[in-house]
């Protein structure tokens, strides 16, 4: 696939279709896979990577990059063309100034699972056959793919790509059984005092550190309020203050019905809280309250925490109406 | 130098614990490494490193440093320090121990920080050499030794024990407190340990990273190097490289109303936030560019003019593991100094 994407990129860089191509750049390791832009045939050759660490999601980049001059290529994962689909209904990119290329992705790999396997000393990683040879100082050692595979991955809500210019491989398909609202369930069968402690406990690790906010794909503000020291929930906060539990809380409120579910939150916290629960959450609710609903698969649905309707549910009222 | 068997652990740190508060790496909920209060029954990590860096000991992440209250006219400025309670920090690595060191540059200097003098006069450093390093450490372009770290006392992991030395009076002290617990022995099997790991660190990737061409009296070679354009283009602008790096020092100093006064408190700041360094005339960094080459040029260039040449990076690899991009120091020395190259 790699080898496909190169091609295409540089024909379409030397027809003149595109004058730049957004995709993923090697690193120093096998996964630590950085998002870049090329703007040469040697460019590519020299960096260019498509793999299962490829995990970050583009189609954020191009608030910025499709307001440059030219028109450019852009990689977009199943997951990554819903996120593309809401910044468009949204008014956040311009279409015109990009070509969208479909790849397919059979889930990415977290290597912090293969690390959680006590594998650690990283050189080098053989992908093959659903298969991962890694090789590291302390010795080689075979993993099954599926076992080194992204919690978000375990529950994919859909391998479709909804939009796109081209599509290498399959257009793919939506999984309706990916269980991804298991843990909301769990969640919900909670007490109010359990459910509270769990959040928390895990809200307690937030370093504010923002990589959630900055990576989400619905977080487009020019400036975000918790940057504002005049607002009053400015994220430098005292100690005796619970603003992280605020930040979390109002955030997840302001992506509501936004929020695609890519699961890029809970790939970058550093301190591995699992923020998308929160959003899923959301979309578990106005899933059951207004009907089935997800964001990103239609740019031109109306969406229903956008729109009024006399059968809306009340406050108050249980179930769905 | 000292040893202590492994059967010994538990009872080394119940003895440590009565003396003083006692702090050492414990898998947390989602199981990684954090420094956590030990307590009877409270098992170490078998961790390479915490998550985050040892430096919250000594300069938190938030704390307050003084309160108003206000009646009428009249404001009361409470001085709310504290005297620190004595704490013993067990596990820290070598590339944390010697970013203490970096922080002192910062904080030790005149004016003299009082806050984190308190807790750097109360706080005892036990490190324990790394036996198994990651992909991701390079504190050897530093010149820190993995095997034989700074800190009060320096511990190495044995087979069936721990081998303990005293570096200072705060150290002899420690040892001192735990004597019954210890018996004498040689250096045979540490220098054996530090063999066996050498060869290792030895064959990291990273191992043939140099500073050569980097360091002090360099800002006009690489303040407008084009490179810095390919490098901080897909950087988010988070503060996630900053919070766990051991060696950002950095804060921003805020009045927080409580409803009934003012607490007055710091907290740490990221080179990398769109507000950092914010005047009354704006901020002097506008762009993501500006802002992600001071990280960089911070560490490599201007903290080393001002101090005599040493780095402000450990190699600790937590940057490298936890950014949301994957950008990171070593890309950027990399990116420059083979940009140099090809000038």
């Amino acid at each position: 696939m790699q080898a496909m994407m190169e091609k295409r990129a540089k024909e379409l860089l030397a027809d003149g279709t595109v004058n730049r191509v957004l995709g993923w750049s090697a690193g120093e390791f096998p996964y630590d896979i950085t998002p870049a832009v090329f703007e040469t045939a040697k460019e590519l050759e020299d960096a260019f990577v498509y793999n299962d660490f490829c995990a970050a999601n583009l189609s954020k980049y191009l608030v910025k990059e499709s307001r440059k001059e030219g028109k450019i290529l852009v990689f977009l994962k199943p997951c990554d063309t819903y996120s593309f689909n809401q910044l468009l209904a949204e008014h956040r990119i311009l279409r015109e100034n990009i070509y969208v290329i479909g790849v397919p992705c059979y889930g990415k790999a977290d290597v912090e699972k293969l690390k959680a396997m006590g594998i650690e000393g990283i050189t080098g990683i053989v992908m093959q056959n659903g298969t991962y040879t890694v090789e590291t100082v302390y010795g080689d050692q075979t993993v099954k793919a599926a076992d080194a595979m992204a919690e978000r991955c375990l529950s994919c809500k859909s391998k479709k790509h909804v939009v796109y210019d081209e599509l290498l491989g399959d257009e793919g398909e939506v999984d309706a059984d990916c269980n991804r609202f298991d843990m909301v369930e769990k969640l919900e069968a909670m007490t109010p005092d359990e459910r509270f402690a769990f959040w928390r406990g895990e809200l307690s690790r937030c370093i504010r550190c923002n990589a959630c906010r900055n990576v989400c794909p619905a977080c487009t503000c020019e400036q975000c309020v918790f940057d504002n020291p005049n607002s009053g929930v400015s994220q430098k906060a005292a100690v005796t203050s619970f603003e992280e539990n605020l930040f979390h809380i109002i955030r997840a409120f302001h992506v509501a019905g936004r929020c695609t579910d890519c699961g890029e939150c809970s790939r970058v916290c550093p301190q591995h809280i699992p923020l998308h629960l929160l959003n899923r959450k959301f979309i578990k609710d106005i899933n059951e309250f207004y009907g089935d609903y997800q964001a990103g698969a239609d740019p031109e649905a109306k969406p229903p925490l956008g729109t009024y309707d006399k059968a809306d549910r009340e406050a108050g009222e249980g179930g769905r109406h | 130098m000292k040893k202590l068997q492994k059967t010994q652990l538990q009872p080394f740190f119940a003895a440590l614990a009565a003396n003083a508060s006692l702090y050492l790496p414990v898998d947390n909920e989602v199981g990684k490494a954090e420094f956590k209060k030990w307590q009877d029954g409270v098992q170490m990590s078998t961790a390479l490193n915490t998550l985050r860096s040892a430096k919250d000991f000594f300069f938190p992440q938030t704390e307050n440093l003084m309160e108003f209250k206000m009646e009428g006219k009249r404001i009361d400025v409470i001085d709310t320090r504290e005297e620190c309670e004595d704490f013993v920090l067990f596990g820290v690595r070598a590339c944390d121990a010697a970013s203490f060191a970096i922080l002192d540059r910062v904080y030790l200097v005149d004016p003299v920080d009082t806050y984190y003098k308190n807790r750097r006069e109360h706080g005892t450093v036990v490190t324990l050499a790394c036996g198994r390093p990651a992909e991701t450490c390079f504190c050897g372009t530093f010149g820190i030794d993995a095997t034989d770290p700074a800190g009060d006392v320096t511990a190495w992991e044995l087979a069936d024990g721990y081998a303990l030395r005293a570096n200072t009076e705060k150290g002899e002290a420690l040892l001192a407190s735990v004597a019954a617990l210890l018996t004498d022995t040689d250096t045979a099997e540490v220098e054996a340990e530090q063999a066996r790991v050498r060869a290792i660190l030895a064959r990291l990737p990273l191992s043939g990273l140099t500073t050569e061409g980097l360091g002090e009296g360099m800002t006009k070679e690489f303040f407008a190097r084009p490179e810095w354009a390919a490098l901080s283009e897909a950087c988010l602008g988070c503060g996630t490289c900053t919070f766990v790096c051991p060696t950002c020092q950095c804060y921003d100093i805020r009045d927080f109303d409580t409803g009934h006064g003012i607490q007055r408190f710091r907290c740490w700041d990221s080179c990398m936030y769109s507000d950092f360094t914010k005047m009354a005339h704006g901020n002097p960094r506008t762009s993501q560019l500006e802002r992600f080459r001071q990280r960089f040029m911070h560490k490599l260039v201007y903290f080393p003019d001002n101090n005599d040449g040493i780095f402000g990076c450990v190699g600790c690899g937590r940057c490298l593991a936890r950014c949301p991009i994957s950008m990171n120091i070593v890309k950027v020395m990399k990116a420059l100094k083979k940009g140099g190259a090809e000038q």
